[in-house]
C-alpha cells in the first residue's frame, strides 16, 4: 500500500488487521464556476484499535477527510474502505463525534445518551445508559437538559452518545476545539482511559501538535490546502505520556520541522 | 448566548403574588380613571365600567355569555386545530424537500398578503350562512402562516443535527420524528401563538357577518338592535380577556423544558 512518507527508520505498527483504507482520496468543491481542490491524492491505512490523530493548519481541509471517512460527503476521486467494504453512506458501527454542538439541546443528558439505543428493552437500555453516564462521570445529571452544561459536560455527553452503541471506530473532529485549556486536559486522560478500556479504532482531527503527540499511535501531518498527507509519525512512547520526556520533545520538535516551524514564535 | 445567569435574571418571577398584583393595582387605577372620566363627558362616548359590568350581569343571567363565548370558542378551536393539523406537516414537508418549497413558496408568497377577511364572500358562497364560514375562515386565517413557520423552522434545522440522526441509522420516518420535529418546535410554538391571536382576531369579524351567534355577533347585534353600547362594550371585554387567556395558555408550552431552549434568556 502507498503509506505515503512514512520516514523509514519509525518502528510500524503494521501488525494490526487494517481497518480502514483511504485509497486516492481527492476532493474537488465547485465555487463561483471554479473548482477548488481541497483534497488531493490522500491515501492512509488505519488498523484495528489504532488511535491515529490527523494534524493540520485550520482550514486545510481535514475536517473534509473526516466527513469523508464517515460517509457524509462522498469524494471526488478515489474510495474509502472500511472491513473492506466501500463506504457509502454514515452508519451506526462507526460515530462521528462534533464538537458540542452535535448534543441535542431537547433531550436530557439520558435522552442524548439513549438516543441510539431505541432498539434496547427498557431495561437493557436503562442499564446500558447508566453505565456510560458513570464512564463519562455525570452521575447526578441525568434529567439535566444541556443548556445547564458546561461545554465539557456536553462534550461527555457526546462521547458517550457515541460508545453507547458500542461501535467499532469514532470519528473525532477537534472535539475539545472549544473548551478550555484545563478541561481539555482532563477531556485527553478521560478518552484515553475510554479508548484503553473499550479498543476503538479511533481517527481523531486536531490542529494541536502537542494534543496529536499527547493522544495518538500514529500523526498524519497534513499540508495546507489542498491537503496533502505530509509524513506520518509513529509515537512509540507508552501510555501514560511523560510530556517533558525528551522523547516526547524529540517527537514534538520533529512534526513541528516537519509543518516549518521549529525553534520560530 | 449566555446561559449561566439564567436563574438569577428574574427575581421577581418568584414572587407570585408580586407579579399579579402589580399588574391588578395598574388595571384597578384605569378603571376609577375610565369611571371618573365618563362622568364628566358632556355627550355620551363610552359607557362606564359600571354600566359595562352591569350588561355583563345581564348577559349572563340571559344566559348569552356563555353561549357566545362557547360558540366563538368552538369555531376557533376547529378551524385553528384543522389548520395546524394540515399546515404543520405540508410545512415541514415543504421545507425538507427544498424543491417543493421553491416550487410552492410564490403560492404562498401571493395568498398570503390576502386579509382572510376578503374571503367572506366566497365562503358564504360555498359554505352558506353558519358555523362552516366562521370555521373555514378561520382555518384560512391559520393555515398560510402555520405552513410558513413550519417551512422556514425546518429549513434553520443546523445541519449537524440530521448528520447526527443519519449517523445513528434512523430511517426517514425516525428522524422526522425524533430530531426533526423536536428541533422545529420553539419555532412551531411561536408560530401558534402568533396565529392563535389572529386566529382570534378574526372570528369576531366573522360572526359579525357570517353567523348569529358568537362575541362578534354579539357587538353588531347589539348595535343594530337599539344602541346598546353598554353590551357593545361587554363584548370587548369579554374579547379581550378569552384572548388573554388563550395567550396564557399557549404561552405555557414554551416553558416546557424540550422546548424552551429554542429561546434566549431575555
Amino acid at each position: 500500500m502507498t503509506s505515503a512518507a512514512r520516514p523509514a527508520s519509525a518502528p510500524t505498527t503494521q501488525a494490526r488487521a487494517v481497518k480502514l483504507r483511504a485509497d486516492g482520496i481527492g476532493m474537488v468543491f465547485e465555487r463561483d464556476g471554479g473548482g477548488v481542490s481541497v483534497l488531493d491524492d490522500i491515501s492512509l491505512e488505519v488498523g484495528e484499535g489504532e488511535f491515529v490523530c490527523l494534524l493540520g493548519p485550520s482550514g486545510c481541509g481535514k475536517s473534509t477527510i473526516l466527513n469523508v471517512m464517515a460517509g457524509f460527503i462522498a469524494p471526488t476521486s478515489g474510495q474509502v474502505r472500511i472491513d473492506g467494504e466501500p463506504v457509502v453512506g454514515p452508519d451506526p458501527r462507526r460515530i462521528f463525534v462534533f464538537q458540542e454542538r452535535g448534543v441535542f439541546p431537547w433531550l436530557t443528558v439520558e435522552g442524548n445518551i439513549g438516543f441510539g439505543l431505541s432498539r434496547l428493552s427498557p431495561e437493557d437500555r436503562q442499564r446500558r445508559i447508566a453505565h456510560y453516564v458513570a464512564l463519562v462521570g455525570l452521575q447526578g445529571f441525568e434529567k439535566t437538559y444541556p443548556r445547564d452544561l458546561s461545554g465539557g459536560m456536553k462534550q461527555r455527553v457526546e462521547v458517550a452518545r457515541a460508545l453507547a452503541v458500542n461501535p467499532d471506530m469514532l470519528f473525532l473532529d477537534e472535539p475539545f476545539g472549544a473548551l478550555d485549556s484545563i478541561t481539555r486536559l482532563i477531556m485527553r486522560g478521560e478518552l484515553l482511559r475510554i479508548w484503553e478500556a473499550e479498543r476503538k479504532t479511533i481517527i481523531f482531527v486536531t490542529h494541536d501538535i502537542d494534543e496529536a503527540v499527547q493522544l495518538a499511535d500514529r500523526v498524519v501531518v497534513m499540508s495546507a490546502r489542498p491537503a496533502k498527507v505530509q509524513r506520518i509519525v509513529d509515537i512509540d512512547i507508552a501510555h501514560p505520556r511523560d510530556i517533558s520526556s525528551a522523547r516526547y520533545l524529540s517527537l514534538r520538535d520533529g512534526i513541528l520541522e516537519a509543518i516549518g516551524l521549529a525553534h520560530k514564535v | 448566548m449566555l446561559r449561566t445567569s439564567r436563574q438569577v435574571n428574574h427575581p421577581l418571577r418568584s414572587g407570585t403574588a408580586v407579579s399579579v398584583l402589580k399588574p391588578g393595582t395598574f388595571v384597578a387605577v384605569l378603571l376609577v380613571a375610565w369611571h371618573i372620566a365618563v362622568k364628566f363627558q358632556r355627550v355620551p362616548i363610552l359607557p362606564g365600567p359600571v354600566a359595562v359590568g352591569a350588561a355583563l350581569l345581564e348577559l349572563g343571567q340571559r344566559g348569552l355569555l356563555l353561549k357566545y363565548v362557547v360558540a366563538s370558542l368552538f369555531r376557533v378551536t376547529w378551524g385553528f386545530l384543522g389548520a395546524a393539523l394540515l399546515g404543520i406537516p405540508i410545512g415541514l414537508s415543504l421545507g425538507w424537500y427544498r424543491r417543493a418549497e421553491l416550487a410552492f413558496n410564490p403560492l404562498l408568497q401571493i395568498l398570503r398578503p390576502i386579509s382572510p377577511l376578503a374571503w367572506i364572500p366566497i365562503a358564504i358562497l360555498w359554505f352558506g350562512v353558519g358555523d362552516l364560514t366562521a370555521v373555514f375562515l378561520i382555518f384560512l386565517a391559520s393555515f398560510l402562516p402555520l405552513t410558513v413557520t413550519a417551512m422556514n423552522a425546518v429549513a434553520g434545522i443546523p445541519e449537524v443535527y440530521v448528520n447526527v440522526g443519519r449517523n445513528f441509522g434512523l430511517r426517514r420516518a425516525q428522524l422526522i420524528y425524533t430530531v426533526l420535529y423536536p428541533a422545529v418546535m420553539p419555532q412551531l410554538v411561536i408560530g401558534l401563538r402568533i396565529t392563535l391571536g389572529v386566529a382570534w382576531l378574526v372570528v369576531v369579524a366573522a360572526e359579525m357577518i357570517a353567523v348569529n351567534s358568537g362575541l362578534g355577533f354579539l357587538i353588531v347585534d347589539a348595535r343594530n338592535a337599539g344602541n346598546r353600547y353598554d353590551l357593545v362594550v361587554a363584548g370587548m371585554v369579554m374579547i379581550g380577556v378569552i384572548g388573554l387567556l388563550l395567550d396564557v395558555g399557549i404561552r405555557s408550552l414554551e416553558r416546557v423544558p424540550s422546548i424552551n431552549w429554542g429561546y434566549s434568556d431575555d
